[in-house]
């Protein structure tokens, strides 16, 4: 092995740590030896060599350990299966320090002093860790449980684990309100309680059992919610479970909602928009919830039987979960379900006035939800200066792409507008995800012809240009188009704006000008938030459409509020203004409530659905309990004024 | 026979020598047959890690090259016959006059064994073995040229037992004392070369250095120009090409030819070799080469290549036209051609098989026929109280077809026409208990779920909290009311996840007070004071890696880094026995289906067949290149299954020692294993996060299942062997489905002589589910006798 002996400096091909030449020199000399170079360039060269070799066995032993991380306990067994002496003291689990001296160019392990004395009488002696233990958990449950008595779980929870549930429920529970606040601020932020987790969510799923406190169901879904924006947990399966709490306190007829007084309405909203946001941050976790959840809340919106109430909650969340939640199950439901809730509202003796009130309630709310779809589908569809024909309903860039070609048209969008509406923003990412195969989407003209047949002029979304439509739907019927003609002459003729009042400013404005008893402005932040949107959306209308409307820019705005005013804040008020400006609106013109539904005499009516069969039935649910002192509240006796 | 077994296991490994005679007498007389090729093999591996300390002294001492100076001094392996005498000759046309390994090597063996016994002084063991294999007297003759050739290897075997360990990396550099101790041994061994030597002088007979690359490069222009049929086929000779041309510069002390020559051409290399090729580009030196296993491995085994006739014929004739004799060297040396006549394979076909250590295996290695069907279950009077059940039972049954132990109505039932003879290995009796408990499980199994692709087994997980001292080995009693964890801190941890707690036996004295007359012994003999949900057993000097319940429930085996495998009794929850013999880390041991037996396998490549009563082995399974990293038992009892770091999977008979199957595809180490309910099918897991599934009847690979991203550490079938598990470090479980998998099967390829499957790929319709865990790689799988799927690991934050 004489001359063949290259140089450790070739190291233009360093596929491996080396130790150099120059470190072994110094090592030898610490040992007080002196190297010439060829000596050390061969030792370095084995110890390279050397190195390597354990090392690579002591991958043999990580492997086996069930490791990823190679430890120097796995190093110093494969040193001692080769019969070399193990290094001591290096058993630490930390990463060492490898330290750096520039002037000398050296590198060495940090190596501070220990004080042997000050650790043998130190007085706090640290705790040992915990006992290991094993605990059985269900990863997967499926369809098919074995009839078999399950393992049960073998360990229960470390007494600290316990103290902190305890205090943790407590104080969620309790009283203070600072106390919870503080509560729900660790369970969002802690990240040691996984092994909590099912126990947390198992006094959530006792929302059945306090269905008459709403103060409690509210503290119940604050918890879901600190859960859930916990970044520490994985909630796995019990997303389920939380998912089922949170649509319990969404569709259940809650014992508190028998008392009118309690503002049910609220906590539904609030836990609409809680199971928006569980599923569009964790919904991934358990497959065919999306489908699930719409398969359950259209279940409660085709159930004659259930109480008004319950089917606001199913709007609210439908609303919630996007616009396509909306357009997959309300609007195919609404023919059917319109017959029942026009009887509803179309009774006006004493005994309905409760039920009626909440058909009231789910009436605004389908509103705002329909209006939404409207919106949100126009903007989803392609520029229709081609002439696009089919609707895609999950064209994600539409909004997007449309500002972007015409910044001209359009006053330039405000991001925190659009952020600001979290649910919007959410569903319009992620809805093209879930589709659902049984199901064909209805062009956007259909569905607006369909919908303006029910809300009239309630609607605050405007098709306006026949150009536009025939451009949209050239697979509408004739006739069809032949009723568009009456609005859409108004449309492009501003004098007549008055007579049909479609056009959303006149609509805002003309209860205040008749010095109507509306008690309840939208509050000037969401006012402000709205306007910039509708602003962006009714010009992008517009501009699709004639731009000779300009003038009409600066008072189409608030009407948007409805939508934002709700979902925004859900406690800012009763979320129920949409209607009562439309049932004004169209109460102070006609009589009774024939208007929303007339004007276009060749209107497909909806399919009857034997809605004389459910009228009947469904006053009976809202009779349970109706004290009239609901009659001096104006508040929320929307049909008073009219 | 019997006898020389016992000092074949124990002649390289372990220490003390005097207990060998004894031990050969307490070795149970159940098993008559032993087998030459392993005896060989064994003795081989010996050798060879011997003769490397003595390799290095000869050059130490003496710097003389090591090829000078043997003659046929070899004989203990035949192919070196061939190409020791070209030593320095370069060119010599060795052709292909190989001699079988026939009669005259075993006698070698035999006087090798022979020669070593003396050695050790065991006069009367070497007596006994010279009469029984029919050798004369004077056999042991040291000058007879035949014994001398393994002679000096197993000195240097002896030599260990002083106290230097063969696989030292570093001692040769440290350890001088030693190898002055062991001069004078082999000055009386003769000027022969130790076996490593030869071995490795293999690598001496050069041509000139830098043409290396011409050659190679010329070879490559060669197989890259004919036509694509044949390329993929002879483009598997890239790669031991390379590695052995490498090793021969390296050894000549090339060094930086040597270098530039693995710089340019180790990129032309399957990616699946990677590792390999990582190792050898930190061997320059010579010196190291003696040291390395990945290199002993290498040279000591040759390295298995099947190609079609045609393909071979134009290899030969190019070689043979440019007289490119370094490369056909090569080839007659280090390769084995496995020749087929048919099609030439695709490349996706030689992908699917290559990737271990040693090339494919032979076609002749996995001809032997296995008996694979399921033994008969002994009948079982049921109590009269069970009638119904049984009735139950017996309706159930065709439908059913459940393939393991629930023949009641065996009458009914026909052998199996693959199933071994009943008493092909013997089995222990069934107790009382045992009876009892087969007709737990069959009550049990009548409830059991029918799984299938659309109805999938829950899970349930158990996870190890605060498992900080490492957990690394995790079973689960086969009625699932235990689950044992095997900890790096050399604890083993029982719990029982059923409200049941573990009890310990009373104590001797408090045992006497008991009435033994008593229905209820049983519940009487047990300790009430001692009743909790977990029980920790000591003993071990090393962490845990494998652990195994017996069937029973009345044992766990535990076997750890400390080189033993040690007995505890569930009863007292105390150690009954500790089994040595490894002597090194054993990665993995397992109780026979019937108990009584178990299997281990460790890092000295040898898988061991042990009876609890017997504190030796009773077979010694070698064969393995590298590490056995996972044993498993057949269903039937009769075949042991192994996965090793060499990349192969070999089955095992238990009745004869044989290999009778080795089966070639994974592209790592093999750290997990499992048979079908039924027998037929073998699934291994590897570091390569691929699933494959084998047929072992036709000994043919029949599928790939792919989706892991990280090392498979459990494999298991549903009771039904519907569905299969399969856990791994990537911290999921997924759900395959075998119905599938096995149904889809083409005959035709069964029939093919070749064997060449063609294997879809449709991992993604077998795949079934994927089910995170939480940061928890997933140690162990298990179903319960009811298909609920059990799961466990670590927590692992």
């Amino acid at each position: 092995l004489s001359g063949s002996v290259t140089m450790a400096a070739d190291r233009e091909e360093r596929r491996f740590a080396e130790v150099s030449r120059d470190s072994v020199k110094l090592m030898a000399e610490s040992a007080g030896l002196e190297l010439g170079d060829e000596v050390a360039a061969l030792l370095a060269e084995d110890v390279c060599y050397r190195l390597r070799e354990a090392a690579q066995s002591s991958a043999q032993f990580m492997r086996h350990a069930k490791r990823k991380k190679l430890t120097v306990d796995d190093f110093n067994k494969a040193l001692r299966w080769s019969n070399v002496e193990a290094i001591c003291g290096y058993g630490a689990q930390d990463a060492m320090l490898f330290r750096s001296v520039k002037e000398g160019e050296l590198f060495f392990v940090e190596d501070r002093d220990i004080n042997l004395i000050e650790l043998a009488l130190a007085t706090n002696i640290p705790k040992g860790c915990a006992e290991t233990m094993v605990r059985g958990m269900f990863t997967l449950l499926s369809s098919v449980v074995a009839p078999c008595s399950v393992p049960a779980a073998v360990q229960s929870l470390s007494d600290d684990l316990l103290k902190y549930y305890q205090q943790i429920t407590r104080a969620i529970l309790g009283e203070d309100p600072h106390l919870m606040k503080v509560a729900l601020q660790d369970l969002q932020s802690n990240s040691k309680i996984a092994a909590l987790l099912p126990y947390f969510v198992y006094v959530i799923s006792g929302v059945k059992s306090v269905s008459h406190d709403l103060e409690q169901l509210n503290r119940l879904l604050h918890m879901v919610k600190s859960l859930v924006q916990n970044p520490y947990l994985y909630l796995g399966s019990y997303v389920r479970s939380l998912v089922s709490s949170v649509m319990y306190c969404i569709l259940e007829p809650l014992a508190a909602s028998i008392n009118p007084l309690n503002d049910h309405w609220t906590l539904r909203d609030y836990a609409a928009l809680l199971l928006s946001h569980i599923f569009w941050t964790h919904g991934d976790l358990v497959s065919g919830l999306y489908r699930q959840i719409l398969l359950s809340l259209q279940k409660v919106l085709s159930d004659p039987v259930r109480p008004l109430c319950s089917h606001y909650g199913a709007v609210v969340g439908l609303h919630a979960l996007g616009w396509k939640a909306v357009e997959r199950v309300l609007f195919p439901h609404l023919p059917a379900y319109w017959a029942n809730l026009q009887a509803v509202l179309d009774d006006y003796s004493v005994s309905n006035a409760q039920v009626k009130a909440d058909g009231h309630k789910v009436y605004g709310a389908i509103l705002v939800a329909v209006e939404r779809l409207l919106k949100m589908k126009a903007l989803s569809l392609p520029q229709p200066a081609e002439g696009c024909s089919s609707s895609q309903p999950g064209c994600l860039a539409g909004p997007m792409g449309y500002r972007v070609s015409s910044p001209g048209l359009s006053p330039p969008p405000e991001p925190l507008a659009e952020a600001g509406l979290g649910i919007a923003s959410h569903l319009q990412a992620g809805g093209a995800g879930c589709q659902w195969e049984e199901w064909s989407p209805v062009p956007l003209p259909a569905m607006y012809s369909e919908l303006y047949s029910f809300f009239g002029d309630s609607l605050a979304v405007r098709f306006s240009t026949e150009q536009s439509f025939g451009g949209f739907s050239p697979c509408t019927p004739s006739h069809f188009r032949e009723t568009r003609k009456e609005p859409l002459g108004h449309v492009s003729n501003p004098d007549t704006t008055r007579k049909m009042p479609q056009l959303t400013a006149n609509l805002n404005i003309s209860p205040r000008q008749d010095g109507s008893p509306r008690t309840d402005p939208p509050p000037p932040s969401l006012a402000a938030t709205g306007s910039v949107r509708s602003l962006a959306r009714s010009s992008m209308q517009r501009s699709r459409a004639s731009s000779s409307r300009s003038g009409q820019r600066s008072i189409g705005l608030s009407r948007d509020v409805f939508p934002k005013a709700r979902f925004t804040s859900p406690h800012s008020g009763p979320p129920t203004f949409s209607f009562v400006i439309g049932g004004r609106q169209m109460g102070r013109r006609c009589q009774g409530r024939r208007p929303f539904q007339t004007i276009f005499v060749p209107t497909p009516p909806p399919p009857v659905v034997l809605p004389r069969v459910y009228t009947h039935k469904l006053p009976v649910i809202g009779r349970v309990c109706k004290p009239l002192r609901r009659w001096t509240r104006s508040h929320y006796s929307l049909h008073l004024p009219l | 026979m019997n006898f020389k077994k016992a000092g074949l296991d124990s002649c390289p490994l372990t220490l003390g020598s005097t207990d060998q005679s004894e031990g050969s007498i307490l070795r149970s007389r159940w098993f008559p047959f032993f087998n030459f090729a392993h005896a060989q093999f064994i003795f081989k591996m010996a050798a060879v890690q011997g003769g490397m300390v003595d390799a290095k002294d000869e050059l130490d001492i003496k710097s003389e090259p090591p090829s000078d100076g043997f003659g046929n001094s070899n004989a203990n392996d035949g192919r070196l016959l061939s190409s020791s005498p070209g030593a320095g000759t370069g060119g010599t046309a060795t052709g292909n006059n190989k001699p079988a390994p026939g009669p005259p090597e075993e006698q070698q063996t035999l006087l090798a064994v022979l020669q070593f016994l003396k050695k050790s002084k065991l006069a009367e063991s070497a007596e006994i073995l010279r009469r029984e294999a029919g050798l004369p007297e004077d056999a042991l003759d040291p000058k007879g040229t035949d014994a001398s050739g393994s002679g000096p290897g197993l000195a240097a075997g002896s030599g260990q037992v002083d106290g230097v360990d063969a696989s030292s990396l570093l001692s040769r550099v440290t350890v001088s004392s030693s190898a002055a101790a062991q001069a004078p041994k082999k000055a009386a061994a003769g000027e022969d070369q130790p076996d490593v030597s030869v071995v490795l002088s293999a690598y001496s007979q050069q041509g000139d250095p830098s043409l290396y690359d011409a050659y190679y490069s010329g070879l490559k222009r060669f197989i890259e120009s004919v036509l694509d049929c044949h390329r993929a086929e002879l483009s598997q000779l890239f790669y031991p090409l390379f590695v052995h041309m490498y090793l021969e510069l390296v050894y000549n002390n090339n060094e930086s030819v040597a270098k530039a020559f693995f710089e340019k051409f180790s990129g032309d290399q399957e990616c699946y070799y990677e590792q390999d090729l990582r190792i050898l580009s930190s061997l320059t030196k010579k010196e190291h080469m003696k040291g390395n296993e990945t290199l002993l491995d290498f040279r000591t085994s040759k390295f298995v290549l099947r190609i079609s006739r045609d393909s071979y014929q134009l290899l030969k004739r190019h070689l043979q036209e440019r007289q490119n004799n370094q490369i056909w060297n090569i080839i007659q040396e280090h390769l084995y051609i496995d020749i087929f006549d048919g099609m030439p394979r695709s490349k996706s076909q030689i992908d699917a098989m290559s990737g271990s250590l040693a090339g494919e295996a032979r076609r002749e290695a996995n001809k032997a026929k296995v008996f694979y069907g399921l033994l008969k279950e002994p009948e079982i009077e049921l109590p009269l109280d069970d009638e119904d059940e049984e009735a139950e039972n017996e309706e159930g049954k065709p439908k059913k077809k459940k393939p393991k132990k629930d023949s009641m109505g065996s009458k009914s039932k026909k052998q199996d026409p693959n199933a071994p003879l009943q008493t092909r290995i013997p089995l222990p009796e069934l107790k009382d208990s045992d009876k009892l408990d087969k007709i737990m499980y069959m009550k049990e199994s009548t409830k059991r779920i029918r799984l299938g692709s659309d109805n999938l087994p829950s899970i349930c997980f158990y996870t190890f909290l605060n498992a900080y001292q490492g957990l690394t080995a995790v079973d689960v009693t086969d009625d699932s009311s235990l689950i044992a964890g095997g900890f790096a801190d050399s604890t083993v941890r029982v719990w029982s996840v059923t409200p049941k707690k573990l009890r310990k036996v009373k104590s001797a004295a408090d045992l006497n007070l008991i009435d033994k007359e008593s229905d209820d012994v049983l519940e009487r003999i047990m300790d009430e004071k001692t009743a909790s949900e977990l029980k920790i057993l000591y003993g071990h000097s090393g962490p845990v890696y494998g652990i195994s319940f017996s069937p029973d429930r009345n044992y766990l085996l535990s076997s750890s880094e400390d080189g033993t495998i040690r007995l505890w009794s569930l009863q007292t929850f105390t150690c009954l026995v500790g089994y040595k013999g490894h002597n090194y880390p054993v990665w993995d041991t397992q109780f026979s289906p019937y108990g009584y037996y178990f299997v281990s396998g460790g890092h000295d490549r040898v898988a061991r067949l042990w009876a609890t009563d017997h504190y030796q082995p009773l077979r010694i399974f070698a064969g393995h290149l590298a590490d056995i990293t996972c044993t498993r038992f057949h269903p039937n009892s009769n075949y042991v299954a192994t996965g090793s770091s060499d990349r192969t999977i070999r089955l095992w008979d238990v009745l004869n020692g044989n290999c009778v199957r080795i089966f070639t595809g994974h592209k790592g180490p093999i750290h997990a294993l499992a048979f079908s309910p039924n027998g037929k099918f073998l699934a291994s897991g590897a570091t390569d996060g691929r699933v494959l599934l084998w047929d072992i009847g036709h000994g043919l690979m029949v599928g790939e299942l792919k989706g892991h991203t990280d090392t498979i550490y459990s494999l298991r079938f549903s009771r039904d062997g519907e569905i299969l598990a399969s856990g791994s470090m990537d911290n999921t479980v997924r759900l395959w489905d075998a119905m599938k998998a096995f149904d889809d099967l083409e005959t035709d390829d069964f029939t093919a002589a070749t064997g060449h499957i063609h294997l879809q790929d449709n991992s993604q319709e077998l795949l079934l589910g994927t089910y995170m865990t939480k940061s928890t790689p997933v140690l162990h799988l298990h179903f319960t006798r009811r298909n609920l799927l059990l799961a466990a690991g670590a927590y692992n934050p």
